[in-house]
């Protein structure tokens, strides 16, 4: 059978059925419907990611036309991405939802919402007509707003999940201004025929421009980012790394497929990617040192990664630009990498955070402490994502950071002196996220799960099942780390796609067309990071030597245990240790330019002083200026016509009564107006 | 091999001339320049205490740590000797892998839940942060400007020959000896002789350490040393023949231990406030190192 059809069956299937089901069943028929989907579209995305691409057509209707659905490397590889997020996140999330039982028509909605997510996600992928794929861009906004807003009687839920439905719609009107723009001038609504869109390289590069900001509010590049750090932390553990880990890049997706399809400047748009997802990358990271929320926090790190891909994407298309092939190679291989390993990460990070949520039932870091004697394998899961996510060896996160620095130093060898400070600015930046990352993370890491419990949570180690799909993408995170030349082999089509756009390889390379062979540059690529394997190979086996040799020796020697050395001060309390705030202290007195924040204190001032009380919140000046004064002054804007509103029954048909005089008479009125002209003329 | 080999040997004797070198500054007659090794020999035949509130982390941390810094002396070349590890890209690996010990290390800190201990901490992951960049920068200038990008290509194709070049080279070298500085948490930014808790940076991270685990932290520092020497000592000899290189290599390290001590003994640590700025500044002379490698290559027109 078809492995569409098998696709929309299966889908229609489980998704029609889900409702009637009741408890463990529906659980299971979830589980079902995820699995069942993942596999039919992972076959087909496995087959072309290691050979030829695939194409069908579903008869559309007379409005649409067909729909041509491509399977080719770049679809097959987010695929593959979406299929892992969203297995090990329903494995989870049954668990996770455990808890809310008694809400039996919130789950089951919950669940429709979550199997729909999947269904649009994947359809993303290959859907290549452009009115069909904003019908499901729709439907992903619409279920991941449903999927978000699962704690609805929270205000605070709600109100994100309303920011993240406003926000998804300017995103989707700004795409459905690109998508009807080539369509009519076009005359067709495939995608691919777009590559003949008249008006050549600049109109092309205008529409790009567009589309990057309309797939650019989805992905969260700075200043597009302001729904990201409300949506995150109020949606449930599993829905926030979903979409940390997938909604997100398929922003990033919409941003690739476009610059596969459009024949833009690419080095125009290459240095626009590079600039803001520099600005975004280094933002992302300041702001997140500074929240008190650990899923915030985690939030703002998604915008930090998108900066990483981001630079990684910029890097390709300079490459592409300037006839640079294996500068193209490493800045996208970089960037898909990396969009595999900020997917692996980050949702272990939100599901590690899910745990601590569960078991103290409070996020906030500075309320949290020693959270590791009770979890220690959540913890331990925690702090393999938290070390991966900072570019450490022998995790995944370097292994791509690799690649964009590589990208970096390989295009230094051949630029020109605006250039290398371009290059020169854009290390500095890289460096100073990944050193703004590690600080960032030993102190999520360090204040939540080290040290004594700050206010006296009770909690423990959530089930085995619970933690069975974390520890899947553990291992995962590992073996990228330590095999990477396996996985940069995969993704030898993907790249291949792109770096076939390389100007000397032929000037009148079809876009987006089949049977690309990949270039034997995969095989450089291969080359530089097998070495990067030995590497993380040798970090890995000189500390298990180590660990051993420590073993054997202190084996005959004594171990006391002894309080903390507290300068002689004998009885500290958990009070007194550092927090979050403090160890961020010296950080936010440096950084003072960027970071604002607003403080609400009450003091301990009289002679019988009453409680006192302290808060800070770390402001985002960014949305500040982008998202609050805009709508603040269309705000003042629309008072203004407020006297329109007046409540008087009769104004109002008087209102309707002018409306439907104005239909009339003006086609009237036009209608006259073009005889005058036409009078006129003839005098 | 010889590398490692020989940067091994180094640090066998590098804490020690230092130490010495203070101690003659001062006027003591100052223990021998064995005595860091008699003394990490002793702690790897103690017995440890660990404090109350530290979890596994706390006992893993020095080992990783340690790791850490092998896998990251295993990188650097001599001369025209590769280090058993060489790639292209292999110093961004370099300034990683010490990130993944400095991280542990940081941890580890935060383990004790003691204040002391967490200020220690948040220090070290600013200045790290901080001098980072320079680093980048530093290496990418002589990427540039010799057309490779691994550290064994790099420093082999390194050719000084104008004035201009050694100009560049003694900012290297600055640059080179501060960041080591405040990898190892030395002079003007942490003074490892201090008595107070609250004006340390790296000694209060390790003040709960204990017995074998204090032993592989000092081990750490003192490596730490040698590699960065041994980074300096390549600036200078990558023509020059390996049996000739080889005493330049230990001349220069034990000149770099002289310095070190000189250093420390006759500045004044500056204040913790002022700390960020002086950082913030090797990353202006690292952009100094890239203008002039800019001005060398002849790209600018």
């Amino acid at each position: 059978m078809n492995p569409v059809n098998l696709f929309l069956l299966v889908a229609a299937l489980f998704l029609v059925l889900l409702p009637f089901l009741r408890g463990a069943y529906q659980r299971i028929w979830l589980l079902g419907g995820v699995l069942l989907m993942a596999v039919v579209t992972s076959v087909p995305a496995w087959q072309v990611l290691t050979g030829a691409t695939r194409e069908w057509l579903l008869p559309g209707n007379g409005v649409i036309g067909e729909i041509p659905l491509r399977l080719d490397g770049l679809s097959a590889w987010f695929i593959l991405i979406i299929n892992l997020v969203f297995l090990t996140g329903a494995v989870y999330g049954l668990s996770y939802l455990r808890h809310y039982q008694a809400h039996r028509n919130t789950l089951t909605l919950h669940y429709l919402s979550f199997l729909l997510l999947h269904l649009a996600l994947l359809s993303l992928c290959v859907i290549q007509n452009s009115l069909v794929f904003l019908v499901m861009w729709e439907v992903m906004t619409l279920a991941a707003f449903v999927a978000v807003i699962f704690e609805h009687e929270k205000w605070v839920t709600v109100k994100a999940g309303i920011n993240f439905l406003i926000q998804s719609h300017i995103s989707l009107l700004l795409l459905m201004v690109g998508f009807l723009y080539g369509a009519i001038h076009t005359g067709s609504y495939d995608l691919a025929a777009f590559a003949g869109l008249p008006g050549g390289r600049g109109t092309a590069t205008a529409l790009m421009l567009l589309f990057i900001a309309g797939f650019g509010i989805k992905a969260g590049f700075v200043p597009f980012h302001t729904w990201l750090p409300y949506a995150h932390p109020a949606a449930p553990a599993h829905i926030s790394g979903i979409m940390s880990g997938v909604i997100i890049k398929i922003g990033l997706f919409g941003i690739l497929r476009m610059l596969l399809i459009l024949s833009v400047d690419f080095t125009t748009v290459g240095y626009l990617l590079l600039a803001v997802s520099l600005v975004s990358g280094v933002y992302g990271v300041m702001l997140a040192i500074v929240q008190h929320n650990l899923k915030k926090l985690l939030a703002y790190h998604s915008i930090e990664n998108i900066g990483i891909i981001g630079l990684g994407i910029g890097l390709g298309c300079i490459g592409l630009g300037g006839g640079h092939p294996l500068l193209a190679a490493l800045g996208f291989g970089g960037a898909l990498l990396h969009i595999l390993n900020h997917a692996l990460f980050k949702s272990l990070l939100f599901y590690t955070a899910g745990n601590v949520y569960q078991a103290t039932h409070t996020l906030h870091i500075e309320h949290l402490g020693g959270v590791m004697r009770k979890m220690p394998l959540t913890s331990l899961l925690f702090l393999v994502a938290a070390i991966a996510i900072c570019g450490i060896p022998p995790f995944n996160g370097f292994v791509s950071e690799f690649l964009v620095y590589a990208g970096l130093y390989q295009w230094m060898q051949e630029a020109s002196l605006v250039t290398l400070v371009v290059i020169i600015f854009t290390i500095m930046g890289l460096v100073l996220i990944g050193g703004l990352a590690l600080l960032c993370f030993t102190k999520a890491f360090g204040i939540v799960f080290l040290g004594n419990a700050r206010r006296g949570h009770a909690g423990a180690e959530v089930s085995r099942g619970q933690l069975a799909p974390l520890w899947v993408l553990a291992l995962l995170i590992l073996l990228i780390g330590t095999f990477p030349q396996v996985f940069t082999g995969f993704l030898a089509r993907p790249v291949a796609q792109f770096t076939a756009m390389v100007p000397h390889a032929g000037a009148a390379v079809e876009m987006g067309t089949s049977g690309l062979e990949p270039v034997p540059l995969s095989g450089v690529v291969n080359g530089m990071v097998t070495p990067v394997a030995a590497a993380a190979w040798g970090v890995i086996l000189v500390s298990l030597l180590l660990w051993a040799l420590r073993s054997l020796v202190i084996r005959t020697k004594s171990q006391e245990t002894s309080p903390t050395w507290s300068c002689g001060y004998v009885a500290p309390t958990p009070k007194l240790q550092y927090t979050a705030g403090s160890f961020a202290r010296s950080y936010t007195k440096l950084f003072r330019a960027v970071l604002t924040f607003s403080r609400r204190e009450r003091g301990v001032d009289a002679i019988f002083p009453a409680g006192g009380h302290y808060e800070s919140h770390a402001d985002d000046k960014m949305e500040k200026w982008f998202v609050d004064k805009p709508v603040n002054g269309f705000q003042w804007l629309m008072s203004r016509l407020l006297f329109l509103q007046n409540g008087k029954l009769q104004v109002y048909i008087l209102y309707g009564i002018l409306f439907m005089a104005a239909v009339i008479l003006i086609p009237v009125f036009t209608g006259w107006l073009g005889d005058l002209l036409q009078f006129l003329k003839q005098l | 091999m010889l590398s490692a080999l020989l940067i091994l040997i180094a640090a066998l004797f590098f804490t020690g001339i230092i130490n010495r070198t203070k101690s003659m500054a001062s006027g003591r007659k100052g223990p021998g320049v064995l005595q860091p090794l008699f003394d990490v020999w002793r702690l790897f035949r103690k017995g440890s205490v660990y404090p109350a509130t530290a979890g596994i982390l706390f006992r893993v941390a020095p080992t990783i740590c340690l790791a850490s810094i092998f896998m990251a002396l295993l990188v650097v070349p001599f001369g025209r000797e590769k280090g058993l590890l060489s790639f292209s890209g292999d110093f961004v690996f370099f300034a990683y892998v010490l990130a993944l010990g400095r991280f542990l290390s940081i941890v580890a800190a935060l383990d004790t839940g003691s204040s002391f201990e967490g200020m220690g901490a948040s220090r070290e992951a600013l200045y790290g942060m901080l001098a980072e960049p320079a680093f980048f920068v530093l290496m990418g200038s002589l990427a540039l400007l010799t057309g490779h990008t691994s550290f064994h290509e790099i420093f082999n194709a390194l050719h000084l020959g104008s004035w201009v070049s050694y100009a560049l080279a003694t900012l290297a070298t600055f640059v080179l000896v501060m960041i080591a500085m405040i990898e190892n948490s030395r002079m003007p930014v942490d003074d490892p002789k201090t008595h107070l808790e609250l004006t340390m940076v790296h000694e209060v991270m390790v003040l709960d350490h204990s017995g074998f685990d204090l032993g592989l932290i000092l081990t750490a520092g003192y490596l730490k040393f040698a590699i960065f020497g041994a980074l300096i000592v390549n600036l200078f000899i990558g023509m020059v023949p390996t049996g000739y290189a080889i005493p330049l290599f230990f001349l220069i390290q034990g000149g770099m231990a002289v310095a070190v001590g000189l250093i420390e003994s006759f500045m004044a640590r500056f204040r913790m406030s002022h700390n960020p700025q002086f950082i913030t500044v090797l990353t202006s002379v690292a952009l100094l190192v890239f203008f002039g490698v800019l001005l060398i290559s002849g790209r600018f027109l």
